[in-house]
């Protein structure tokens, strides 16, 4: 009897999520599996259809040895990446610790903040940023005065300069990962500072103490979360050289899909590295 | 008199800095710093708002930086013109809201089969939907281009629909984990109570679940229409050139626009391309969302909260 009940039950089950499955073998297993044989092969479209000739790892050789462009701009991608996600979560957790203050009209600025998760789309922001809408006036002037390319490394220079100029394109990444902290923060117990004030914590230290254990979970996604966003923009340069490969007659799809490959693990390895070093953190206290 | 001196100075203070420091000054703090990040999170709107409305000689005039001489509307008719407003307004609007609507639906069902039903190999099915989320589109989108080809459909909404619809849209994971946070916060109990009065499964998710679920399913349909809006790395691959999104449109802007208006050497001054109606063309583009986000902003500010989907 009971077995019999659990077997209607993951059948009635099954015929919900039956599209899903069906869905993630067409549209993105059977992709990815395809998209790695294309990889290890030259592929030439035809007229009868798709032709395939195993070369090996020549694709992966071609990406990373031979085309020197898509090690660099892989190489400053990892590196970037690795600096603003910090940087875009710690905004967004300070942000949202503000708008967590007991004040009016603090509904409006939450719009506001929100407001360019809604409206940014590649070329929106592309055109925004060859006008010069991005970059706050004297920014370009303080860079030039410091000459920061005598003084400096040249990648630390290079940073310094992408972060003081696209540092509005920060914020603009800013909005969900700001909306999940503050549901964070809305969530936990006022008791629990009343207590710890009682006990003669400071505001600085039961943040320290409490509020940022709390929120270790969120800062988690939203590690994970801004990544992901970063990573499939698609003003990304990774991302368009990939494209652009693709419709490349010399050397077509397989070596895009080797591209698209290399550029996933990559995204993984960043992945891994944020998540650890937060849950690290975690851990040591 | 000393201590009423006493009493109001403490009284001061306690304004001023409050009793567990939210006072007067800590809020004007606030405040201030609130504004200055509102600021520049606007700054680029601002200069796309004002510099949309410039005629050529403001652009030249060194003393007019920001405010214009006037509301040139030459820039808009241009801007307008070049992208074929109405008509690619219309097919973006077709190209997101049917996606989405499909999506919605889709992620609904499954999001309920997931926190509903006890199935075997369930936790490894979702942890498998929520890696779609990191899977970049990039490296599916190949197989996927030729796959629609096969079928002939790229050029059509259908290869928007038909991942969408098996729940493998853009984000779907997202949606998915939005519908099983929502439906597991549900009280089984209610269902329980329908099941004695003989309710099957698809009654009791028809009826009793779906209007429970409403804003789950405002949330999961805003985000996903403005997602498939201002796609374009899909757009351009499965809409072909037969279906075009003012995305798309924008991306082409300085090109389509030397089609439009050719360089005339005999022309007057103001027929090129110029920085004005580049920001026009820009500002024309997001006025429908900044339309959308105006009436349903509180969705999308309370989606997170309303949706639970930080978990517990």
């Amino acid at each position: 009897m009971k077995i019999r009940y659990r077997l209607r039950e993951a059948l009635i089950g099954l015929s919900f999520i039956w599209i899903w499955i069906v869905g993630f073998l067409v549209f993105t297993c059977y992709p990815l599996i395809r998209t790695l044989l294309f990889s290890f092969s030259q592929v030439k479209i035809t007229a009868d259809g798709v032709k395939t000739t195993f070369i090996g790892w020549e694709n992966y050789r071609n990406a990373l040895f031979l085309n020197v462009e898509f090690g660099d701009t892989l190489a400053t991608y990892f590196v970037e990446t690795l600096v603003i996600v910090p940087i875009i979560v710690v905004f967004a957790l300070i942000v949202s610790l503000l708008l967590n203050v007991k004040i009016r009209g603090k509904g409006v600025f939450r719009t506001i903040y929100f407001l360019p998760v809604i409206i940014t789309s590649g070329p929106v922001i592309k055109q925004l940023m060859d006008q010069g809408a991005t970059t706050l006036p004297g920014i370009q002037t303080i860079i030039e005065m410091s000459k920061l390319h005598e003084s400096m490394p040249e990648l630390l220079a290079d940073l310094i300069v992408f972060l003081l100029t696209s540092f509005i394109t920060i914020l603009w990444f800013s909005g969900v990962q700001m909306l999940i902290f503050l549901a964070g923060l809305q969530k936990l117990d006022s008791s629990m500072y009343e207590a710890a004030s009682i006990d003669g914590a400071s505001r600085w230290e039961s943040f320290w103490k409490l509020t940022l254990p709390a929120l270790n979970p969120m800062i988690i996604v939203n590690m994970v979360y801004t990544v992901i966003m970063q990573s499939v923009f698609s003003l990304n340069p990774v991302i368009t050289q990939i494209q652009s490969a693709m419709y490349d007659a010399k050397y077509g799809m397989g070596y895009s899909a080797a591209m698209a490959w290399i550029y996933f693990l990559v995204m993984l390895v960043l992945l891994g590295l944020l998540v650890l070093v937060t849950r690290q953190r975690e851990t040591n206290r | 008199m000393k201590g009423i001196d006493r009493r109001t100075i403490d009284k001061t203070k306690r304004i001023l800095w409050g009793f567990t420091g939210e006072g007067v000054v800590y809020k004007l703090a606030v405040y201030f710093l609130l504004s200055l990040i509102g600021f520049v999170y606007l700054y680029p709107l601002f200069y796309m708002i004002t510099y949309s409305f410039m005629n050529t000689e403001d652009l030249i005039n060194p003393l007019i930086t920001y405010i214009p001489s006037g509301f040139y509307m030459d820039n808009f008719a241009k801007a307008a013109e070049v992208m074929d407003f109405l008509n690619t307004l219309w097919q973006n609007v077709l190209a997101s809201f049917v996606p989405a609507i499909v999506q919605t639906v889709s992620a609904a069902v499954i999001g309920y089969g997931f926190a509903r039903f006890r199935i075997p190999g369930k936790s490894v099915l979702f942890a498998l939907v929520l890696a779609t989320f990191i899977i970049p589109p990039q490296i599916t989108m190949i197989p996927q281009f030729l796959m629609f080809k096969d079928l002939g459909l790229i050029g059509s909404i259908f290869s928007y629909i038909i991942p969408a619809a098996f729940g493998q849209g853009i984000k779907s994971g997202l949606f998915i984990l939005i519908f099983y946070q929502f439906f597991r916060s549900i009280p089984k109990s209610l269902e329980e109570a329908a099941q004695i009065d003989g309710a099957g499964a698809y009654k009791i998710f028809a009826v009793i679940c779906v209007p429970m679920a409403v804003p789950a399913f405002i949330i999961s349909f805003l985000f996903s229409m403005v997602w498939y809006w201002n796609e374009t790395l899909l757009a351009a691959l499965y809409l072909g050139d037969k279906l075009t999104t003012l995305p798309l449109e924008l991306q082409n802007f300085a090109v389509t626009y030397q089609k439009v208006f050719p360089a005339d050497p005999n022309a007057q001054t103001g027929r090129s391309l110029n920085e004005a109606i580049n920001m026009a063309g820009t500002f024309l583009n997001i006025i429908p969302l900044l339309i959308v986000y105006f009436f349903t902003q509180r969705w999308f500010v309370e989606s997170i909260e309303r949706s639970g989907i930080t978990g517990e």
